[in-house]
Order: structure tokens, then sequence, then C-alpha cells
């Protein structure tokens, strides 16, 4: 009898210790945001988004920051996707379970728990220095590719892993071959996973700040890549190139990261509504993998 | 027996070290249906998921005998696994539907094997969906997803599945257990018509399924097969005092 009224208020107290950790890590959330929409609110216009730095806190805009941020996760997404799903198809579906897989899987959980500053001295390394990349769109691209990638294997991995056994065994049963199996069954019904785990990856990227100051992104640009389509009055009215690819960038973490170091106040202002941006971008980058995954378990119950 | 569809001589099938089946030798004839019994564990499910070479998937699975299908050794280096499982196919113990549409699950197996005529597609939906006794419940949503039909429903689908790619055998692994009397009673017709163009092989725990469905009958324990025969006379005169002892249900 005793132990039994005990359980009840242990069950009652763990339920009260849940409900304050959970409020605790929202209202920490929500005091960040209150603060820093405070701070930064009055400096979102038009102008900011299409102004470039500036040595007047009040002229500086984002512009080359978040178009820069576009170059980059285009790079990244462009280089690590289908990389990363592809070793994941392959690690999951075909690699033979040998000493060799084994110490690939290892080192790439291992390198997904790398801090991201390793990668920047990686990026430095072989793109910048090496390729003579220097610091280029494609070399901070490439660099926050190699972060994210290990990321989206494992997560493409879970999602496939996730596929029951007897999905395979109805395929093959009615004479499918692996390829047709994996192409055809297995990857469509992962494939709301696999798009949550790889938008989280890149939503992680947006906001890395350290790799980028690694391989010397630039803080004061004043000018665009040069943008791959361009439109123009005489022939042939559409020029297509990528060599934006070589030109130099800043994103919006290292815009921002060099507001905040300046003393003025002005510049501090546009720190904070420069991180409602980046935080804005998070946040709808979330929402989208939570509304992906949402739909996906509608259609799949297995 | 040279007529015979499936000739089997010895047997041997082991997972890793463990041997579970033990040196099996049958003749299964064409276009009848053979109902395979005995306790769990004994060995029936890895009897007839090696027939259509499904076992293959299981790392640790090894077999040796020879496992002859119309005068051909399906373990042969030569066999196309694929053609092969074409034309023996498998329904499932646990009903095993794509998450995709109804109309989808059954086109598959069509696609895959290059037929891509629109006409000739909705053709053998609608044909194999009837065969299954599945059309008149789901005519009118085809583009549904198949995991929304009920646990029979997706049966038959799975059913209606295999027929499409018009195979020569058909195995059934318990295809009832997990379903509904009506739903069973169904499936048990369905069997009924089938044996006509079909060779069917069903496993089953259910000794007047195994009575009411098949003409011949084999009683499997601990990786033999002990009895094989017509099913009349295993269930009424079985000839080993095991298979008595199965069926009058004094096993434990
Ligand atoms: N994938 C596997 N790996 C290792 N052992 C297995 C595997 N599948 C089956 N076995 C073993 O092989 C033996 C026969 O199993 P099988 O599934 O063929 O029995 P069954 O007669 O179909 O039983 P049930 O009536 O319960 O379905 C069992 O001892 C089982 O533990
Ligand atoms: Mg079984």
């Amino acid at each position: 009898m005793n132990k039994r009224i005990l359980n009840k208020r242990l069950d009652g107290l763990f339920k009260v210790l849940g409900i304050l950790t959970t409020v605790f890590g929202m209202l920490v959330l929500l005091v960040l945001f209150i603060d820093v929409f405070l701070d930064g609110a009055s400096r979102l216009s038009l102008g900011f988004f299409t102004s470039f730095p500036s040595r007047k806190p009040e002229a500086a805009g984002i512009l080359s920051a978040w178009v820069g941020t576009l170059w980059i996760m285009a790079v990244t997404a462009f280089i690590a996707i289908p990389l990363g799903i592809g070793s994941a198809i392959y690690l999951e579906e075909y690699a033979p379970k040998n000493r060799l897989t084994a110490l690939i899987e290892i080192s790439i959980a291992n390198l997904a728990g790398v801090p991201s500053v390793i990668f920047g001295l990686l990026g430095l390394g072989l793109f910048v220095r090496w390729f003579n990349l220097d610091r280029s769109v494609l070399a901070g691209g490439l660099t926050l590719a190699i972060l994210v990638l290990p990321v989206i294997i494992l997560s493409t991995r879970e999602a496939l892993r996730a596929i029951p056994f007897s999905i395979r065994e109805a395929s093959y049963a009615v004479g499918a071959t692996k390829w047709q199996t994996v192409y055809l069954q297995v990857l469509p019904a992962a494939l709301g996973n696999i798009m949550t785990g790889v938008i989280l990856a890149m939503s992680r990227a947006v906001g890395e700040t350290a790799p980028l100051i690694t391989i010397g992104a630039l803080t004061y640009i004043a000018f665009l890549p040069q943008p791959p389509v361009i439109l123009s009055g005489e022939f042939p009215f559409i020029r297509v190139g990528l060599q934006g690819l070589f030109d130099p960038f800043t994103a919006l973490p290292i815009q921002i990261f060099n507001w905040v170091s300046r003393p003025q106040k002005g510049f501090s202002v546009n720190a904070s509504a420069g991180i409602i941006v980046l935080l804005g971008i998070t946040l709808a980058m979330n929402s989208i993998a939570v509304i992906v995954r949402y739909r996906q378990r509608k259609k799949t119950r297995w | 027996m040279d007529n015979a569809a499936f000739s089997i001589t010895q047997m041997r099938v082991s997972y890793a070290r463990k041997e579970v089946i033990k040196g099996v030798s049958v003749s299964i004839m064409p276009n009848t249906v053979t109902a395979l019994i005995g306790p769990s564990g004994c060995g029936k499910s890895t009897f007839i998921r090696s027939l259509n070479r499904i076992n293959d998937l299981i790392p640790s699975f090894r077999i040796s005998g020879d496992i002859i299908y119309r005068q051909k050794d399906i373990y042969d280096k030569e066999t196309d696994v694929v053609e092969l499982r074409r034309r023996i196919g498998m329904v499932f113990q646990k009903p095993n539907p794509f998450p995709k549409s109804i109309y989808e699950n059954i086109a598959y197996g069509l696609r895959i094997h290059g037929l891509n005529i629109k006409d000739t597609i909705d053709e053998t939906v609608e044909s194999s969906l009837k065969k299954a006794a599945l059309w008149d419940e789901v005519k009118d949503n085809l583009k549904q997803n198949a995991l929304t039909l009920s646990g029979g429903q997706q049966q038959r689908l799975c059913i209606a599945r295999t027929l499409a790619t018009q195979p020569e055998v058909i195995l059934f692994d318990e295809p009832c257990s997990a379903l509904d009397p009506i739903s069973t009673a169904k499936i048990e017709e369905l069997i009924h018509h089938l044996k006509q163009s079909y060779t069917i092989i069903i496993v089953t725990h259910n000794m007047q399924q195994a009575a009411r469905v098949s003409e011949y009958a084999g009683f499997f324990l601990l990786g033999e097969l002990i009895e094989f025969g017509k099913t009349q006379e295993l269930f009424t005169a079985p000839k080993d005092k095991r298979t008595e002892d199965y069926i009058t249900g004094r096993f434990g």
C-alpha cells in the first residue's frame, strides 16, 4: 500500500520536473528572442536587405551577407546531398559486412562529432591552399559540405534502416533486382525522413561561423559574386555561368560576428537585426523539416 | 518423377551453424495444392522460402541438396534469380503491401519487368484484383494508399500483386494467421480457384484449413519431413505415430 503511494508521488514528481525542464528550455529561447527582437527589430527594413556593409551603421546592410549565404548553401547542398545520400545507400544496402565497412562506419560517426573549426582548418589546407581556390564561394561551400556530409550520411542511414525488411522481401518476391528494390521501394518510402535529416543538416550549416572564419572568409565585402544568370539588353541577352563560384564572399553569421565585435552601438543593433534574419531562416528550415516528417508519418503507418 | 514441378532431394539448410532442415526429399506435383503442417520452429517457412530463393537475403543462410524446379536446379550458378522469383511467387505471413496506392502495388511487378503500356497495366490490375476477390471492395479507390486497407484486404492485395506477374507457383506462408474467419474463408476459396492454373504450396497451423484446401500434405518435425502423401490419407490414416500424435493434438 505504502509503496503504491510512494510510486504515485514519484510519478507526480517526475511529471512536474519534466514540465519544468521543458518550460525552462522554452523560456530561454523566448528571452533570447525578445532580447534580440527589442534590439534589432527597428533596423529591419527593405534597405537593410539591399545595402552593402558600410562604415556608417545606419547605412549598412546584409546584402552581400545573405547573397553569400545563399551561394554557399547552394554549393553545400549540391555537393553534400547527393554524396551523403549516395554513401548512405551504399553503406546500408550494398556494402559487405566486413572490417573495412566497420572502419568506415566508425570514422563517419566520429566525423559527425568533430568540432567545426577542425573542418575549417581542413578546408583552409585542402581547398584554399592546395586546390588554390582562395577564399572563394567554392572553398566555403566545399568546407561546409564536408562538415555536414557525415550528418547527412548518418541520418539517411537511419531513415533507410527504418524501412521494414518485409517491404524489401515483397519487392524481391515479385522478381525485382536489388537496385529496383532500393530505388523504387526503399528510397521513396524513406524519402520523408531523408529530407528531414538533410534539411536539419543544412539548417545547421547556415549558422556555422567558425569554419568560414578559419578559411578566411572576408568580413567586409561591398560587391556580390557574379550571378549565375545575367540578363542584358544586347545579343545574346542572357549569359549563364558559374564564375561567381570563384569570387570572394561573406555570409550572414560572419557579418553578424563582425558587427558584434565593433564598439559602436549602431553596429550592435545591426548585429541583432542580422541575428533575427538568421534565426528566421533556421526556424523556417526546421519547420519545413517538421512538416515533411509529419506528412510522411501520416502516409506510412506500418 | 519427371512431371513433378519440384523434385527435392536431401535438402539441408542451416543458419550460421545451426541445421534447421535435415535432409528433406519430396516431389511436388504441378497444379495441386500442397499443405505443410508442423509445430512452430520445425522449418516450414525455411523450406518454402528456399524454393524461391528469398532466403538468399539472409546472410547466414546455407543450403545443400538438389532442389529441382522443372528439370533445372534452382541453386545452379546459371539460374536467373530474378526470373525465378517472378515464376515462383510468394505471399507472406504478415501482409506486406508497399506504402503506395493499391494500383501501384500491383503495377510495380509489371513495370519492373519492362511492361509500360498503360492499358495493359490497367487490365492486369483489374483482372488480378478480381481473381483475388478484392475488386468490388476497392474498384473506386485504386489511388488510395494500400496501408489504409484492413488486414484481410491487404493480404488479398498481396495475393493480387503476386498473381499480376503471372507466376507458375505460389508459395503461401501462413497467409491467414493474422486474419479473421471471414477473410480466411475468402482466401481459402481463392486458393481453391487458383489451383487450376497454379501449383500451390501453403504452410498453415490450421489443421482444418490444410484438410479443406489441399490435395497433398506434409508433416514437418524438427527439420525433417516425417510424412508426406495424399491429404486425406495423412489426416485419416497417418502412417507415422508422430504425425498421428500431432494431428490429434496430443503433441506438446
Ligand atoms: N533468419 C534466421 N536466422 C537464424 N535462425 C533462423 C532464422 N530463421 C529461422 N531460424 C531458425 O530456423 C528454425 C526454423 O524456423 P522456421 O521459421 O522455418 O520455422 P517454422 O516452421 O516456419 O515456424 P513457425 O510455424 O513458427 O513459423 C527455427 O529454429 C528458427 O529459430
Ligand atoms: Mg513460419
